[in-house]
């Protein structure tokens, strides 16, 4: 397993789902660590009956269908599929659109389109577990509102674990992961494709009184401006420090002289 | 389908896939590949057999350089440096490397012999290229090495033939305790067209990138350019095919330069803004009444598609 983990971590993230699909088939009785602890791209299906796309995963996932948090229906159709209690139904419809309003192209916040689903199932012992899921595809044929992106793709999965505590508080266990790809092609500089994926935890014990929606909103939006933050100036910001040691952008000749100068200096 | 899934994959599968794993890997750490897969295998012979076909592929389009044993020099593994099962050609030090290629050595040496060799013709405009070449890389690049092949026309022994030279450069930094490794690539076909007297120039430059503290994220890009000068003496022709050599990398660089300081302003706000346009938080506070107007919205039959 460990072994299977090294793997992940040194793979051309584009090949991320080629990689897990063949771990899966050589380690078949690790299958389960290696689908929770691996993200994958997420995949999206369109529900029948409101006709809104929602993402898949294993979290809304029973047999070979999933659940769409839409119409609270199974696709393809499933005759005994687990739904969640009807309380936490009524706050998984609330967290849905909510983050459909996050997303929203009309009101112009940070995705300017692109599709969510949160799906809300109840905790082992107690509380609940939430999964966040946003998928933003950036290339210019789709929602790549400047159109730079031959191909572009922001894709989040945060899921929540929510624990009731004592005094009206609760503790909130975050763990996001964000797997991002973009691609730019032109003549001049050619191909050139940075992607990648990073996965941060973060916890916070918060007053229920907020109300879970607003907590865990407010959770999601910080480590999102984080981890865009790290990958693109640090991640990002690291593979440029490379290409500039492999090849220093400053004409040789002059740093010589520069050298040179500052040598006979006292 | 569910026991179709389940079922184990044949040997050749397994093979198929180690073999996947390793030439997929990041400049410099096939080998870190190698010793992972070998435990998710756990199979001895199936990991020898992918990787005997996987690691030769694998040295070869990463142009890796080995010391030879008596340390007379170095020999780059490429394909055009290849003349025989395990056998590379060192131009320079006109001496065949044979190379271990899973341990990524060269193991012994033996001196090349005349068929191996261009004629003299052919030597002196390999020769001053070489030369030109070299003293490019080494003011351009703190750890690069290049080699100079004739790939095509090594028996030409006077003017009145075509012939190709080719141009590889490679320079490779692993940083594997500062979880940072990257590869330069170039190869420059250099085709001497005697009829036109002419000299066409086509150049492939592969840069690649990888940063994986606490995560894994991987530049990888690719540019192809073209360019020509007049067919002239050795010393003049390799000045000016070094000339757009030099002209062509510094402008290649100067685009990653600029692909990157684009992301932040604009290439990456196409996937996620920094800060909404409004420059303010979400309201989750109001997130209720968020949903509220929808509801009304919806009941009014005022919602956008």
């Amino acid at each position: 397993m460990e072994a299977a983990m090294g793997l992940m971590r040194r793979i051309p993230p584009k090949h991320s789902e080629a990689a897990l699909t063949a771990l899966l088939s050589l380690l078949p009785h690790h299958s389960a660590d290696l689908l929770s602890q691996v993200d994958q791209p997420l995949q999206v299906l369109c529900d029948v009956d409101s006709g809104k796309q929602f993402i898949l995963c294993e979290y809304n996932r029973d047999a070979d269908s999933y659940r769409s948090p839409w119409s609270n229906k199974y696709h393809p159709p499933l005759d005994d599929g687990l739904y969640p209690s009807q309380e936490l139904r009524k706050l998984e419809v609330d967290a849905n659109d909510v983050f459909m309003v996050y997303l929203d192209q009309s009101i112009n916040r940070y995705y300017e389109g692109g599709t969510s689903s949160v799906y809300i199932w109840e905790h082992e012992d107690e509380g609940f577990i939430a999964c966040f899921l946003i998928k933003k595809d950036g290339s210019r044929t789709a929602d790549g509102r400047r159109g730079y992106l031959e191909e572009g793709s922001w894709e989040a999965i945060h899921v929540i674990e929510v624990v009731p505590l004592e005094e009206a508080t609760a503790r909130y266990c975050l763990t996001s992961s964000v797997m991002l790809s973009l691609t730019t092609n032109d003549e001049s500089s050619g191909n050139f494709n940075l992607s990648g994926s990073i996965r941060r935890q973060m916890n916070m014990d918060l007053p229920v009184a907020a109300g879970h929606l607003c907590n865990m909103g407010r959770m999601i939006e910080e480590m999102e401006s984080k981890l865009r933050y790290s990958l693109d100036q640090v991640y990002f910001g690291k593979t440029k420090e490379m290409v500039c040691t492999l090849r220093p952008p400053s004409e040789p000749v002059q740093t010589r002289l520069l050298e040179l100068i500052s040598k006979r200096r006292p | 389908m569910s026991d179709e899934e389940e079922t184990q994959p044949t040997d050749d599968q397994k093979i198929e896939i180690a073999k996947w794993f390793l030439l997929n890997a990041p400049a410099g750490e096939i080998q870190y590949i190698a010793k992972d897969m070998k435990a998710v295998l756990q199979d001895e012979t199936l990991y020898t057999t992918a990787a005997a076909v996987a690691f030769p592929l694998y040295n070869k389009s990463h142009m890796i350089c080995l010391d030879f044993p008596d340390r007379s020099g170095e020999v780059m593994v490429t394909p055009f440096s290849e003349i025989g099962e395990n056998e590379y050609l060192d131009p320079r030090t006109a001496q065949v490397a044979f190379v271990d290629h899973v341990n990524q050595v060269c193991r012994r040496a033996r001196p090349a012999n005349d068929e191996e060799l261009p004629t003299p013709y052919i030597e002196e405009y390999r020769y001053a290229l070489d030369i030109e070449v070299t003293k490019y890389v080494s003011e351009a690049y703190p750890k690069g090495i290049c080699s100079v092949y004739c790939v095509n026309g090594k028996d030409v022994e006077e003017p009145g033939m075509d012939f190709e030279l080719v141009v590889v450069i490679s320079a490779a930094r692993l940083r594997p305790q500062n979880f940072c490794n990257g590869s330069w690539r170039s190869i420059w076909n250099v085709e001497f067209k005697d009829e036109a007297q002419f000299v066409e120039v086509r150049g492939t430059l592969q840069v690649g990138a990888h940063y994986f503290e606490e995560g894994n994220v991987q530049l990888d890009a690719k540019h192809e350019c073209k360019d020509s000068t007049m067919l002239m003496s050795p010393e003049d022709s390799a000045h000016s095919v070094t000339a757009i050599i030099r002209h062509h990398e510094t402008e290649y660089l100067n685009s990653l330069q600029t692909s990157y300081s684009k992301l932040s302003d604009a290439t990456f706000k196409d996937l996620r803004r920094k800060l909404p346009v409004t420059r303010t938080l979400f309201p989750w506070h109001n997130a209720t009444q968020f949903s509220l107007r929808r509801d009304l919205q919806k009941s009014l039959g005022l919602e956008k598609k």
